[in-house]
């Protein structure tokens, strides 16, 4: 039996555990998997925190993908990153970089343990704080700048994949060269706000070869999160990594407020599977859950399986066809064999699911265009409304 | 899926010498699972798959063992399938999951 089959039914604990710690972000950027922005006041509390990671110690869980929102900005975000660490829990945590100080840089290089992702959705200002925001691009180099000098090397920059900036692989490469550190790009999802700006900003389909082309090309040292498996199907040449969806088999997200749900992209009840807080805890919901049980079980091609590419692309991303209306037993939304034109033109213009949890500033962030002013810094009208910012100064 | 996790069979060439004692590197922890183990070293963050759970009786025995080939016998490979266990142990010498053991220690 191949070890991804084994995979498919699931194992005792997740290999790969994404851990959302807050909601809150200083960044409002269009494309956000979780909608981030405000604090939600039922967050997991610092001693709750610390029992999930009791419990992932048991579990082995070896270490965990942290992230938010901005993680850094919770105040007992260095206090739990130590906790962990001590408890056998490495870190690798995905920042924008504003908490990245000289001094949090030093702290971070002598650490064992711990790995730090920095957000860059652009080669170039322009082009990331088109996405990100103003000023976005500043902070990330700045953060960059201070690992380096702190000694810290390897760490990745972890760049969302767009139709603005596939162009800028090589430059992208270059910076990470310059930083000693290690590239990852991972592939755009309609999740979140990511679904208000799929059309505007998904790699179109010669795009979408491009990105394949690069990464057979330069991706030895580069890191994917395996998530491009959909574009298997345009070659012989498999790209390396599990080409397989491994929501709730491999992979789940806690969320800041401990619910845990099938994957990070997939923010939504129709793949909520319980609560670190329910009866059981963590462990419960991972080997129990009837949606992790169903998502175990043997899964069904639907129209894809008479697709000579199948084996190649297995269908693509749950949450990709999901937040697109698509079925989920047929074509991925950016099918490269061109199966899910008629698909997505058939889903009517109201069938797309509604995000059900967004957390965003304003109801939906106010447009950024290229070289528009800093958004206004407004005196918060909830307690959740705080600006992450705020004890910065 | 959501993060880097190689699936690529340990398939090193490093040199393993059957007739010398091992141990399983000591920053490597393993987790159980049905198919067999999954290996981590929190030194260098590497994930590896023991893919049979004989080969997880293999490497836990490696500690205890006068040698590989002994731990190998222990652990219940027959002497036809010890080619293969070989290969699997010389791939994970080379990931740094298994080093040679001082002997007397």
């Amino acid at each position: 039996m191949q070890l991804v089959e084994h995979f498919q039914d699931g194992l005792d604990a997740p290999i790969c555990l994404t851990w959302e710690l807050t909601y809150a972000c200083n960044l409002a950027c269009e494309h956000c998997l979780s909608s981030s922005g405000r604090r939600d006041p039922r967050e997991l509390s610092t001693a709750e925190c610390k029992t999930v990671i009791d419990e992932l110690q048991r579990m082995q869980v070896f270490y965990v993908n942290i992230g938010g929102g901005e993680p850094t900005v919770r105040p007992d975000f260095w206090e739990l990153l130590d906790y962990a660490v001590a408890h056998d829990v490495g870190v690798k945590f995905s920042t924008n970089g504003v908490r990245i100080t000289p001094d949090r840089a030093r702290q971070l290089a002598a650490t064992d343990y711990v790995d730090i992702q920095i957000s860059l959705d652009g080669a170039t200002p322009e082009v990331n704080d088109h996405v990100r925001g103003p000023g976005s691009y500043d902070m990330a180099v700045r953060a960059m700048d201070n690992l380096a000098a702190a000694g810290f090397t390897g760490f990745k920059i972890s760049v969302v994949m767009t139709r603005q900036n596939v162009d800028q692989l090589d430059e992208f490469q270059a910076i990470a060269d310059a930083y000693d550190a290690q590239l990852r790009i991972t592939r755009l999802r309609p999740s979140g706000r990511g679904a208000d700006v799929w059309d505007e900003l998904h790699p179109t389909q010669a795009q979408q070869r491009q990105i394949y082309d690069w990464l057979l090309a330069n991706g030895e040292n580069v890191l994917t999160g395996d998530s491009f498996f959909h574009l298997n199907a345009l070659g012989s040449t498999p790209l390396p990594g599990l080409n397989l969806c491994g929501a709730g088999r491999v992979v789940c997200l806690i969320d800041p407020v401990g619910d845990v749900y099938a994957c990070p992209f997939a923010i939504h009840d129709a793949f909520l599977a319980g609560n670190v807080r329910d009866t059981g805890g963590f462990t419960h919901v991972w080997r129990h859950s009837e949606l992790f049980t169903e998502l175990r079980s043997p899964q069904t091609g639907g129209a894809c399986t008479s697709c000579s590419a199948f084996d190649s692309c297995r269908g693509g991303c749950m949450a990709a066809k999901f937040f697109t209306g698509l079925p989920l037993d047929g074509p991925d939304p950016e099918c490269v064999k061109g199966n899910a034109e008629p698909a997505l033109a058939a889903v009517g213009a109201n069938s797309t699911p509604t995000p059900d949890k967004d957390h965003s500033r304003t109801a939906r962030p106010a447009r950024i265009g290229l070289g528009m002013p800093t958004p206004r810094t407004s005196v918060p009208d909830r307690a959740c409304d705080t600006s992450p910012l705020a004890d910065l100064r | 899926m959501a993060c880097a996790v190689s699936t690529e069979a340990a398939t090193g060439t490093a040199r393993l010498d059957p007739a010398s004692p091992y141990r399983l590197a000591p920053s490597v922890a393993l987790r159980p699972e049905p198919f067999g183990a999954l290996a981590y070293d929190f030194h260098s963050r590497r994930l590896s798959f023991l893919k049979t759970p004989t080969l997880v009786r293999v490497v836990r025995e490696l500690a205890d063992a006068p040698d590989v080939t002994h731990a190998l016998t222990g652990a219940g490979v027959p002497p036809d399938e010890h080619p293969q266990y070989l290969h699997a142990l010389a791939g994970l010498a080379e990931a740094g999951m298994i080093q040679p053991r001082e002997t007397g220690s």
